[in-house]
């Protein structure tokens, strides 16, 4: 039983059409049956990572494996990169325009939320070629 | 669930097989083939928008004829706030309610009234309630959406009967007492905004059994309705049993309103409702304790069963509420706890748009309908009778056309 690769451009110029690809994929999940509580944790997961990149990156490409034990999340851009990780994970801390915060958006808990709600996450970043954010979660829960 | 009571069907007469009614429908539920349209019945959530969609009026709402009422010895009219907004010059609601009666039946039970108990019980079960926000379980289209596609929202859904639901309820209950009569011999009949709510009614969502004899549409009884109150030549009794509180139900944000909290929303028309629970789903939705969504635009005043444009019925019915109570039910008056008014089921979810039953088998299927959609030109036509290429390709995939079936534009070239 093999898995399946779904891929995604997620549109950096426009701030509207954010959301579009986890929704796509969000559709997907429930096509291929699997369980609710899994599907929201990678809508939300992914719905954070793909506002990142349109916020910060302008837009990227989103990779999703569905695998027969797991979901493989791959969310990588060509943005300005993260300097300090570390930092960049604690709660409340926000590089966001003020234009995008009057939006409701960028109150620090985009890259928390997405390690909340995933099993494993890994940030590559280097300053200035971009960023990459891999995320696993198991379906064994099912 | 198996759907053995269709509230939308198709007139093959006048059905053209054009696609506007399959573009339009928000769980693609149909599909044109043989140059008629066909409905997915196990996709339907009877929102009307195909009704709303078809020029050709090949659209039909499967209600129950006027003459049904005589089958009862005494027969009771609910009429939904919805209704009250349909009439030209009408000052008091009261000559609706008369008009009724002089229609036919032995007593009318005020849907509204229902609504204001309905309003009452969510204010009782959102203090207490763990799985914020509550979202409404009025409109059945928004509730069958849910259980086909949000399944994580289900538990968020309020377990309590309908408004039209628990005046069923309590009119038989009052019929019975006031007539002696065995409760069959009740005749109870909901004068419905929409197919929707001919759909619940007839097969129950959170009911284990149908509360009502019939489901009769407004826009069958409203020139009957209208000739009788244009008879009427005296100032008509007052039986209004709810205040503007219910009353208030029949457009979006009505219910809401009724919760008296200040942290609420209320969307309306399928596509709104369907991008609010996109964003409950993604927790991107915070900050509110109450959720109100109608399928219609406007509410319940936007059902495709009405006479009147949406928003101008609106207009009348907040004219008509001016000067009203607030309330005139609370539960108390009627000596009913609170599980009087919940859900007698839980309602199931239904996997409508699952590839296969078996997770391994719906990878496999998947592929297939990823490496057909690849060769499709994405124009999303309709040509080959699905909406969109990628439900084309699922169509072939899940065998709902036949294997080898090729995309009619792909053949021109």
């Amino acid at each position: 039983m093999s898995g399946i690769k779904l891929s995604y451009r997620v549109d950096g110029d426009n701030f509207s059409s954010a959301g579009e690809a986890s929704e796509q994929v969000k559709m997907r999940l429930k096509q291929l049956g699997v369980d609710s509580s899994i599907i929201r944790r990678v809508a939300i997961a992914m719905y954070e990572a793909e506002i990142n990149m349109v916020i910060h990156a302008k837009g990227g490409m989103a990779y999703v494996e569905v695998e027969p034990d797991r979901i493989v999340l791959s969310l990588q851009d060509e943005g300005p990169g993260i300097a300090d990780i570390e930092l960049a994970m604690k709660e409340g801390y926000s590089t966001a325009p003020d234009t995008i915060r009057a939006l409701g958006f960028g109150a620090g808990m985009g890259l928390p939320n997405m390690k909340k709600y995933t099993d494993e996450m890994k940030i590559t970043s280097e300053v200035g070629k971009g960023t990459t954010v891999d995320m696993i979660i198991y379906l064994s829960a099912k | 669930m198996m759907k053995n009571f269709y509230s939308v069907t198709l007139d093959p007469e006048k059905c053209k097989g054009c696609i506007n009614c399959m573009k339009h429908c928000p769980t693609e539920a149909i599909r044109v083939r043989g140059g008629k349209a066909q409905i997915l019945y196990d996709r339907c959530i009877g929102c009307g928008e195909c009704i709303r969609a078809c020029s050709h009026h090949a659209k039909k709402v499967n209600y129950d004829p006027f003459s049904i009422i005589d089958g009862y010895e005494y027969k009771i009219a609910l009429p939904p706030p919805s209704l009250y907004g349909q009439f030209q010059n009408l000052t008091n609601i009261n000559y609706v309610l008369q008009g009724l009666l002089d229609l036919g039946f032995d007593d009318v039970f005020e849907v509204s009234c229902g609504a204001e108990l309905a309003s009452q019980v969510t204010r009782m079960y959102i203090d207490h309630a763990h799985n914020l926000p509550v979202i409404s379980s009025a409109c059945p289209a928004v509730v069958e959406l849910i259980l086909m596609r949000f399944h994580n929202l289900k538990d968020h859904l309020l377990p309590i009967l309908a408004p039209v639901e628990i005046a069923a309820k309590l009119a038989r209950e009052a019929a019975v007492k006031k007539t002696g009569l065995a409760p069959e011999k009740i005749g109870i009949f909901f004068i419905s905004p929409c197919p929707a709510k001919i759909f619940t009614l007839k097969t129950g969502l959170g009911s284990t059994s149908s509360k009502v004899d019939g489901v009769l549409a407004q826009s069958d009884v409203y020139f009957r309705l209208v000739e009788k109150m244009n008879a009427i030549k005296t100032e008509p009794d007052e039986r209004m049993t709810s205040g503007l509180l219910g009353v208030g139900w029949a457009s979006s944000g009505g219910e809401a309103a009724g919760v008296l909290k200040e942290k609420y929303l209320a969307a309306d028309g399928i596509e709104n409702c369907i991008s609010v629970l996109e964003a409950l789903e993604n927790n991107t939705l915070t900050d509110v304790d109450f959720v109100e969504l109608n399928a219609c635009p406007g509410g319940c005043v936007g059902g495709v069963l009405n006479v009147e444009n949406p928003f101008i019925a609106r207009a009348k019915i907040k004219k008509l509420r001016k000067y009203m109570p607030v309330t005139r039910s609370r539960i108390e008056d009627f000596g009913r706890d609170l599980s009087y008014f919940a859900w007698e089921k839980d309602p199931e979810t239904m996997p409508v748009f699952r590839l296969d039953a078996d997770f391994g088998k719906a990878l496999m299927k998947m592929q297939q309908v990823e490496d057909i959609y690849a060769q499709l030109p994405k124009l999303d036509c309709g040509l080959c009778g699905a909406p969109s290429c990628r439900s084309f390709a699922e169509d072939v995939v899940s065998g709902r056309l036949p294997e080898g079936a090729v995309c009619p534009r792909l053949k021109e070239e």
